[in-house]
């Protein structure tokens, strides 16, 4: 049995049901609020209290990133490690990743700046889709369907104070159904997948915009794509996304490091918390 | 348990089974807040943070 350790800043439904899950699989589960943490490089003394092992839910992506860089300083296993946070927090770095280790993803193109990333998208052909690097949720994840839209959005994103904003990740538009499939991935099993379908009146499937969620069968593809894109990234507890591109097939458009399953649990047949602490419950020992 | 909400004092149904870190919206003024701490029935609340840009999973 191990002793789990839930870092939060807002414990959702999620953060509620590992905790309780864990507790019924006969391990002992602490909650632990990440903004109340102080970390020192000079005193080891807050890994005491982390039990075996930490499973890292922060829904702010740099808090849990560096709280996990600290972690992990002080010899605590961290699911997921930094280096997949950060891989995974980073849409380019993932892109990189995904393409290095052959996992098919939609056609993806960087620009540096804003002369080169309105060229980038000329060349291609509208719509592109331009995403910002880091953020989630589908936030600022904009279709841009002509050259007005796009130079509006450099425009933009050049008067904004964040640095990142001036890093242009423009990727091909991808014709697939009203869904896309989120699977959830705990080290080498696809714990379950679900369809995820746009809410009327919205082009994006994401479940915080109000997508409705249905069971998607797991079929060997599916899977042989899923831990592809999982080991691309450094592997743990991540969510896949997925789209049926209607020329290339199944494609891998993002993975995400802290995922949320409350809508896939109002569907799946399978126990994810459960599975999720089993998991680290095996990487602890 | 009840609690006031600490914008527009508003009673805020708490639900038994909740814990500390967990947010609590007011649904007469939409204000959220984190919980505290949760003892005897008494529920301690603070402003919950603002949804910020690296928000999410």
């Amino acid at each position: 049995m191990s002793d789990i350790c839930i870092v939060y800043d807002r414990v959702r439904w999620e953060e509620k049901e590992l905790s309780e899950k864990a507790i019924k699989l006969g391990h002992t589960a602490k909650l632990i609020d990440g903004k109340a943490l102080t970390i020192s490089t000079h005193d080891g003394s807050v890994s005491n209290g982390f039990g075996d092992i930490v499973l890292q839910r922060c829904v702010s992506h740099y808090r849990g990133l560096y709280i996990t860089a600290c972690l992990e300083f002080l010899n605590m296993k961290v699911i997921n490690s930094h280096s997949v946070a950060e891989i995974c927090g980073n849409k380019l770095l993932t892109s990189l990743h995904l393409s290095k280790a052959n996992v098919p993803t939609p056609k993806t193109h960087f620009a540096f700046g804003p002369e080169t990333a309105a060229d980038v998208a000329s060349k291609l052909g509208y719509p592109v889709v331009l995403k910002p690097i880091v953020g989630s949720w589908g936030r600022m994840v904009i279709p841009v369907r002509d050259r007005d839209v796009m130079d509006s959005m450099i425009e933009m994103r050049e008067e904004m104070p964040n640095p990142l904003s001036k890093i242009y990740y423009i990727q091909d538009y991808v014709e697939r159904p009203p869904r896309d499939i989120r699977t959830i991935v705990a080290g080498d099993r696809v714990v379950t997948a679900i369809y995820r379908y746009s809410a009327e009146g919205e082009w994006r499937t994401n479940i915080a915009r109000g997508g409705k969620a249905e069971l998607c069968p797991i079929t060997n593809e599916l899977e042989d794509i899923c831990i592809k894109a999982s080991k691309a990234v450094g592997g743990g507890v991540l969510g896949v996304d997925l789209m049926e591109d209607e020329k290339q097939g199944l494609v891998v458009h993002e993975v995400n490091n802290t995922v949320e399953f409350k809508g896939a649990s109002s569907v799946s047949t399978k126990d994810i918390a459960a599975e999720i602490i089993n998991y680290a419950a095996k990487m602890a020992r | 348990m009840k609690v006031n909400c600490k914008e527009c004092d508003k009673e805020l149904n708490v639900p038994d089974d909740a814990v500390k870190g967990e947010i609590v919206t007011c649904p007469d003024c939409g204000s959220d807040f984190e919980i505290v701490s949760v003892s005897n029935k008494k529920v301690e609340l603070k402003t919950a943070e603002k949804v910020g840009e690296d928000w999410g999973e």
